[in-house]
């Protein structure tokens, strides 16, 4: 094959193209970018007029998000002086600590909840997905396709059934009801990504080892589960961004105990009347872990994406 | 080796230690199973029975009558309902639109390799990522008159007055507000679809194209866009349906208002199911969604087929 190839672009068209994809990448990022900044304004810099690029950074908004205050008077601020830098910040609006906020156990919820759900769906999962691979099962064809319509359902119509179930079986607002309602969720996304990827494991390497002497299942976590490790790691990925973000499911059937970030972040704001930085806050904690996830992991992820949709 | 392998008769490769096949496939397929009957299948069966039902979830003690279709045939011919769909169909009709346009040309672009192409792409990735709800609340930020940032940009470049509209308090503007959004948002994953549609095109193609002296545009309509069309396709089924069931970002962005010009069918679902607490009745009008879903996906999925037959 000669060098020279004409689907090779010219360097100008490349320059081109580059220059307009940069731009829209930087125009996408406006949004993100202004929580990010907004986070670490004061509520008067965040509703400036104009917009404000330039301003003094201070954690107020991060202070306002983890912590719950309360006015107070001239004679109390005065006998009893700040503690510390985060008290020292509250005082200039007359205001005390009480104490903490919900955010952190918010915050938490959406960790247990988010890692529960997706090591149960794994593991349910990689399972099923081997046997579906692996193993003639009636209907099969149909059971998974069964098991992928039932993501065409709305969640709030899901919701509803799902409500008087946990009504009655007590699970209502508790992590164990929102782990299986998000597993059973997840679930059938994961059978169907994990068997993509345990077709691709040739048979002939199971079946080196059962004449080696290893059971069924010793082939199955000896030979099989390691290679197909990667697919399970972005197939876990892709269910604990899920329920990461998951927000119908979440305020419908929570309230309080088990509660996760997601519906709990746009209440900060009635909290503080027009606390748009503590809002910013909280969105930028939230969303920070997923970005950083998103670009450590970007040639597994995007592989994910493309790979999951163009199988179906 | 392969072919030693495979050579090996299957039933010798049956070790007699430990469960029989049969019994792992169950062992392993089963919990799964019971999760999406317990999870799935059973609470669709129970909306199934309260359809035909007038419960309410909120009066526990009330006596439960059985009503026929009657909420069927409620829901069918309730005109508010259909402006419901109808603001459901713009959504799907805009946002699709958009981001096919766009995330094409951006995967075209993409697909020229320039230097860095991984990077940015994984940067325009980052907005589907995100939770719709999360964002959706900060983007009303961003769209608040006179202080909001989208305002003062849009100003900015065409001179109005930034506090003079109000994208999401106008009846004209909020149904845009919410494209603009779910455009932000979802353009990446038609773009990851689109990408991988052009990688899967061989080189030799163009190659012997080039040959035959085509023109670079006839190139791109007789072999770039027919062979990406599976995949474009793909991406608009997925984006429809997941569109179709869309709640957290326009909940937390309008709540469906002014009025209810942005009130999509979830939206109107959640409040007749959890605020007026017609559990019947939104029985009914979650199967009448599912069954439209399903039925247009289907046919849908018929069409792609033939598509992909070509």
């Amino acid at each position: 094959m000669s060098s020279f190839s004409v689907t090779d672009t010219s360097s100008r068209t490349k320059r081109i193209a580059g220059t307009l994809v940069i731009v829209y990448a930087l125009i996408t990022m406006l949004p993100l970018v202004w929580i990010g900044a907004t986070g670490f304004k004061s509520p008067a810099d965040a509703i400036s007029y104009p917009p404000k690029v330039v301003f003094s950074p201070t954690l107020e908004g991060y202070v306002n998000l983890f912590t719950t205050r309360t006015r107070q008077t001239q004679e109390y601020l005065q006998n009893n002086p700040p503690t510390n830098w985060a008290d020292e910040i509250v005082r200039q609006y007359d205001m005390v600590i009480v104490g903490p906020s919900k955010f952190g156990e918010r915050f938490l919820n959406s960790v247990i909840i988010g890692f529960g759900s997706t090591f149960l769906s794994i593991f349910l999962g990689t399972l099923a997905a081997y046997a579906f691979s692996r193993f003639k099962i009636p209907l099969a064809d149909d059971l998974l396709f069964f098991i992928l319509s039932t993501r065409m359902m709305p969640p709030i119509a899901v919701a509803i059934p799902i409500f008087l179930m946990y009504r009655n079986l007590g699970l209502s607002d508790t992590h164990l009801g929102m782990i299986l309602l998000y597993t059973a969720v997840n679930i059938s996304l994961a059978v169907w990504l994990l068997k993509g990827f345990i077709d691709e494991i040739p048979r002939e390497y199971e079946e080196a080892a059962l004449i080696d002497g290893y059971t069924r299942f010793q082939a199955f976590y000896k030979v099989v589960l390691p290679q197909a490790a990667t697919g399970i790691a972005s197939t876990a990925i892709f269910c604990l961004i899920f329920a990461w973000n998951e927000y119908a499911f979440a305020v419908l059937l929570t309230s309080a105990t088990a509660q996760t970030a997601p519906p709990f972040i746009p209440t900060i704001i009635g909290i503080g009347g027009l606390d748009w930085p503590a809002v910013a806050a909280g969105a930028t904690l939230f969303l920070l872990p997923v970005m950083i996830f998103t670009i450590m992991l970007r040639k597994h992820l995007l592989r994910g994406i493309t790979f999951g949709a163009v199988r179906k | 080796m392969e072919r030693v392998a495979s050579a090996t008769p299957s039933p010798i490769a049956h070790s007699v230690r430990g469960l029989s096949d049969r019994a792992i496939a169950w062992v392993f397929v089963a919990p799964t199973i019971f999760l999406l009957l317990a999870i799935n299948i059973f609470p669709l069966i129970w909306t199934i029975q309260l359809s035909f039902t007038n419960y309410k979830a909120n009066r526990i003690g009330r006596e439960v009558k059985n009503v026929g279709l009657r909420n069927y045939e409620r829901i069918l011919t309730d005109t508010d309902i259909w402006l419901n769909m109808q603001a459901t169909a713009h959504f799907l009709f805009w946002t699709i639109a958009l981001q096919v346009l766009i995330g094409f040309a951006l995967a075209w672009l993409i697909n020229k390799k320039f230097k860095g192409n991984d990077l940015w792409t994984t940067i325009i990735v980052l907005p589907m990522m995100l939770s719709p709800a999360v964002v959706g609340n900060f983007w009303k930020f961003l769209y608040q008159p006179q202080i909001g940032l989208f305002n003062y940009i849009i100003s900015f470049f065409t001179g109005v007055e930034p506090s003079s509209f109000q994208m999401l308090g106008q009846v004209n503007l909020a149904p845009w507000s919410i494209v603009i959004v779910d455009t932000w948002m979802w353009t990446p994953f038609v773009m990851l679809i689109c990408l991988a549609g052009l990688r899967s095109i061989p080189d030799y193609i163009y190659e012997a194209a080039e040959i035959d002296r085509a023109s670079k545009w006839r190139q791109f309509w007789t072999i770039t866009v027919p062979m990406v069309m599976p995949f474009l396709m793909l991406a608009v089924l997925f984006r429809g349906i997941e569109n179709f069931k869309m709640f957290d970002l326009v909940v937390q962005l309008t709540g469906g208002g002014p009025g209810s010009t942005t009130e999509l069918t979830s939206i109107n679902l959640k409040r007749e199911a959890f605020e007026k607490w017609r559990t019947g009745y939104a029985s009914a009008y979650a199967i009448i969604l599912f069954v439209t879903v399903f039925g247009l996906a289907s046919i849908y999925v018929k069409a792609l087929n033939k598509v992909k037959e070509r």
